[in-house]
């Protein structure tokens, strides 16, 4: 697919680091891989451009499948491949991936617990002038309720490269949820990314916020705007939305009076979801859940949309202020 | 894997057959749910290739070098079993438990609880994309196995099955042979009433596949068809294979309702008076 090359958003340009999209840290990761093991094997339907499996393409193209625009068939096809004991990494875009081809994800790939790897980009609302056609904002919902699969939502490109490496080198089927649009990096350079390991930036007396994925940075923003007004709000990278890190979230319900969750995302059925499930059972806590309300996206820029749907740090701290009050 | 057919093997292998709808019609019948008439269509293609041409070893389900099955209509799971159990994969006695709380023998054929199972299929339409992988990794590691695919003849009204005719003429997986149960009944009806099916043979000519049209009860035309597939360079290969829905039980033949309905006793103890014939 043509593209020229990305804007970053306004709240990218702001950091001091460099914006990064996860995207291309895939497309980096799977070079990594591809030299390092043998097995690694690639497949796109039509998007190998856009999802940067195409870098991968290139460097291996043995090792490389284009399935066409042939979603359900890009499945069974990796699905075939792991049965043979090669390793394959899956990729399209979010909403065509877990939205076309569920059952297939459903009756092949989970049911079966195989060795898939499912790494879509383009999802959420940073999409942008696509629409709402492009834009998935169900995706981790409908991966979530899977059993044996593993979700992860990485929060910058620093802590996509590690995820790719550490799927790889666990067994059975993982959804890894990526975007379009360039993200700060946030994580810190000495972070070594864990499956089911949340990462605590800072634990909040009045208030925590769980976030994942590109809303990581922005709670970062809002959590230093309300600190500095007095209000002492902590901040906690879920990257790894199933299973849930437990204990972490325990920690931090204990600690405060206000959980909220931040997700690029339907507040339906993906973090605000799980983070309640668990805490609704273990340790009751008011959970604010900032997200997409219910509501499909639609087109503009990423940073208008972000706006529009209020996935913003000033958001955010205008929320958390009136749950606090 | 032997090539050529004895008049002796085509007995055997006629009995074998008979012994596999016998398996089937009493593991339905106990399980008192099941899908009769498509489990019994597919028998003799099923023991072609489990009692004939497929290179496996039942003590050793994983064996690398092993030929692949892929049941895509899984729901004649029992023809599958029934193979699995008098090939020596597991007890027979544990086809009585088909459909019970706790048995390996789910109602469609789930690979993690059962050994010789490839892959869970049950819902129709997605066992070729899977083949279709399997034989491009068996490729990848010059392995000379090849892969065989049962489909209904219903079932290729799904759209992911010409995502895959596609996929595999264009990767020119000739290790691959899939078979077509063309019994020409669905579950609502014939497949030309319910959603027209034909022409089959030039539709997969069309998408780049070599086609064998078959008796698909010819024990030696089965076996002929799969030895030409695998002589057949460059192209996947579709074996057409004409059968009849319920095949070996009169009262079961070309009927549409027996589809998903399992015997009753008294119509199992009738249909084995007439296999036992
Ligand atoms: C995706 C999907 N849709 C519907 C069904 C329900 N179903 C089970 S068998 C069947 C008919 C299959 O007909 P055919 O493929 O011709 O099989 P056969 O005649 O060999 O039994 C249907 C619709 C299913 N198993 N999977
Ligand atoms: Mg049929």
């Amino acid at each position: 697919m043509g593209e020229r090359p990305q804007q970053s958003t306004p709240a990218a340009q702001s950091t001091v680091k460099k914006a990064i999209a996860t995207r291309d840290a895939y497309g980096e990761a799977l070079l990594e891989l591809g030299r390092q093991r043998k097995d690694i094997v690639v497949l796109d339907a039509d998007l190998s451009g856009s999802t940067k499996t195409g870098k991968f393409a290139k460097a291996f193209p043995d090792r490389f499948y284009n399935v066409g625009i042939s979603e359900q068939d890009l499945i069974g096809t990796a699905s075939g491949l792991s049965l043979t004991g090669k390793l394959p990494f899956a990729s399209t875009f979010a909403v065509f991936e877990t939205g076309r081809a569920w059952e297939q994800i459903r009756q092949t790939v989970c049911y079966s617990n195989l060795n898939v790897k499912l790494v879509a980009t383009h999802s959420g609302i940073t999409v942008g002038e696509d629409g709402a056609s492009h834009q998935s904002v169900e995706d981790v919902a409908l991966m979530r309720v899977l059993p044996n699969m593993t979700v992860i939502v990485p929060a910058d490109a620093h802590e996509t490269k590690q995820v790719i490496h550490a799927i790889a080198d666990s067994y059975g089927p993982f959804y890894v949820r990526l975007g379009r649009a360039k993200v700060p990096v946030v994580m810190p350079d000495d972070y070594t990314f864990q499956i089911s390991k949340s990462f605590t930036f800072h634990l909040g007396k009045d208030a925590n916020i769980v976030a994942m994925g590109i809303m990581v940075s922005a709670a970062l923003e809002a959590a230093k705007i309300l600190r500095d007004e007095g209000i002492d709000v902590g901040v906690i990278n879920m990257s790894t939305v199933k299973p849930l890190d437990n204990e972490a979230l325990l920690k931090a319900s204990s600690a405060c009076r206000l959980i909220v969750t931040a997700e690029e995302h339907s507040i339906i059925g993906g973090l605000g979801s799980a983070v309640s499930e668990f805490l609704s059972e273990n340790n009751p806590t008011k959970v604010l859940r900032i997200g997409i309300k219910d509501d499909f996206g639609c087109s503009g820029t990423s940073d208008e949309l972000l706006h529009l749907y209020g996935l913003t740090a000033d958001n955010l701290v205008r929320s958390i202020k009136e749950a606090l009050a | 894997m032997k090539t050529q057919l004895s008049a002796k093997d085509i007995d055997e292998l006629t009995e074998k057959a008979r012994s596999l709808r016998i398996e089937i019609l009493k593991m339905l019948t106990e399980a008192g749910s099941g899908h009769t008439g498509g489990s019994l269509s597919a028998a003799d293609i099923v023991t072609v290739l489990y009692f004939y041409k497929m290179r496996h070893k039942p003590a050793n389900p994983e064996w690398r070098e092993r030929d692949r099955f892929i049941l895509s209509k899984g729901h004649a799971a029992p023809v599958l079993y029934a193979a699995l159990a008098l090939s020596g994969y597991f007890d027979k006695a544990l086809l009585k438990t088909l459909r019970k709380i706790g048995s390996p023998l789910q109602g469609h054929p789930c690979s993690c609880k059962l050994p010789g199972v490839e892959i869970s299929t049950g819902s129709l339409g997605q066992g070729l994309s899977i083949a279709n992988g399997i034989a491009m990794g068996i490729k990848m590691d010059g392995l000379s196995s090849r892969v065989y695919c049962l489909l209904g003849d219903g079932e290729i009204q799904e759209g992911q099955v010409w995502e895959a005719a596609m996929t595999a003429a264009h990767y020119r997986l000739d290790n691959l042979c899939a078979i077509i149960d063309n019994n020409g009944l669905q579950i609502d009806g014939h497949c030309c009433d319910v959603m027209h099916i034909e022409p089959i043979v030039n539709k997969w000519e069309a998408f780049g596949w070599h086609v064998i049209d078959i008796d698909g009860h010819d024990i030696k035309a089965i076996l002929d068809a799969l030895n030409k597939a695998e002589t057949l360079k460059g192209k996947p290969t579709m074996i057409v294979a004409r059968t009849i829905k319920g095949k070996g039980v009169s009262f079961f033949e070309g009927k549409v309702e027996y589809h998903g309905l399992a015997p009753t006793r008294d119509e199992l103890e009738m249909a084995l008076k007439e296999l036992h014939r």
